[in-house]
């Protein structure tokens, strides 16, 4: 039984990405799309918060933000919206921390 | 052959400044007829949602606080409220509206519908639906 | 895997409704089934006839309906949430007495239950809003 969280919002704008981690299990993944791909970005204040989980990075929302792969956090993995679509499938089921 | 799901409604919202709070009612209301496992959840300033006292005169919208109460006659029992998001909000159980529902097993004994529990039980709670609806 | 997407926010305004589109579209490549797709909240306006969006960017509206008539999709708009915004079709605009409609194609309007619906006959539910 798995969860995958979703988080769309910015870390800096909504505790949206806080809410998600606080109520993260082992085995659940964390999906930032949209503007919570700037949780993804190495140095910033919330980068702290990712540790230990584990995270996809919508490449999409990456490229049109401009945030290149050497500026984000180790060990997230970006993703595409069939990745996307996957870990839908491979999640027991989605939660939207909007 | 339908099965039945366990249905959450994720409440995270404050009442009033958007209409999340009120179209998320909504839905439970609907959807109570469909036989589900129901439980809502709030959480964050989905809280504010349950707070006693609420006069929408000034503002001129409709006051859709007094909804809450009437869940439990919807079969609408399991109404999950995250502690520690009360806790940051200088909140207790006291500021909330005591919402009941009569246990017809029960010889209709009123119990209470609101289950405080820690983040970390909310976790396992969300965990253990089937779906999560989000507003 | 059978899935429904609930869309809360309409066109342009949050990117919610592009993301749930291009899921959506992602999900009918790989051959998975789109059991419903309903619009909810300001989710309704993604139901306008009615935009006119600039040539240089991308017609939210009609990639709906197109890709709907495409995948023979079923996009749902909810009824009590178009009443307050002004999402219209024949039998709505004749039960409230309007003298327009406004629904683009591909859309209908229908009740919350659609939503529940879905929530009960698929594998998976997403939610995009804000």
């Amino acid at each position: 039984m798995s969860m995958l969280h979703i988080v769309n919002k910015s870390p800096y704008e909504r505790n949206s990405l806080a809410a998600a981690v606080g109520h993260m299990k082992d085995g659940d993944t964390l999906l930032l799309i949209e503007d919570g791909v700037y949780a993804a970005v190495k140095g910033g204040a919330v980068a702290g918060q990712l540790e230990g989980k584990t995270v996809s990075v919508l490449g999409a929302d990456l490229a049109a933000r401009g945030i290149a792969a050497d500026k984000l956090v180790e060990g997230v993995a970006v993703v595409d919206y069939g990745n996307f679509v996957d870990l839908v499938e491979t999640t027991d089921k989605s939660q939207s921390w909007l | 052959m339908s099965e039945i799901k366990k249905f959450m409604y994720v409440n995270r919202r404050a009442p009033y400044g958007t209409i999340y709070a009120w179209e998320s009612l909504e839905v439970v209301l609907i959807g109570a007829a469909f036989e589900q496992d129901v439980s809502l959840a709030f959480i964050d300033d989905g809280v504010y949602q349950l707070t006693k006292g609420q006069d929408t005169a000034g503002i001129e919208m409709k006051n859709f606080s007094p909804t809450y109460s009437a869940l439990g006659d919807y079969e609408v029992n399991k109404i999950y409220v995250e502690k520690e998001s009360l806790e940051e909000r200088g909140l207790t159980l006291d500021d909330l509206q005591h919402l009941v529902w009569e246990d017809e097993d029960d010889d209709w004994a009123e119990k209470d519908s609101i289950r405080l529990v820690s983040r970390a039980e909310m976790a396992d709670v969300l965990a253990d639906q089937d779906i999560l609806f989000n507003f | 895997m059978k899935l429904t997407i609930q869309v809360n926010e309409g066109p342009y305004q949050h990117q919610a409704s592009d993301s749930a589109y291009h899921f959506t579209k992602a999900a009918l490549e790989k051959g998975h089934e789109i059991f419903r797709v309903f619009f909810y909240h300001d989710g309704v306006n993604n139901g306008t006839r009615l935009t006119t969006p600039p040539q240089d960017d991308r017609n939210i509206v009609k990639r709906w309906s197109d890709l709907a008539a495409e995948h023979d999709l079923d996009l749902v708009i909810c009824v009590a949430a178009a009443q307050r915004r002004g999402i219209v079709d024949d039998g709505e605009a004749e039960r409230n007495g309007k003298d327009a409609t406004n629904i683009a194609p591909g859309f209908r309007i229908s009740g919350l239950g659609q939503l529940i619906e879905g929530g009960i006959q698929s594998d998976r539910l997403v939610v995009f809003g804000d």
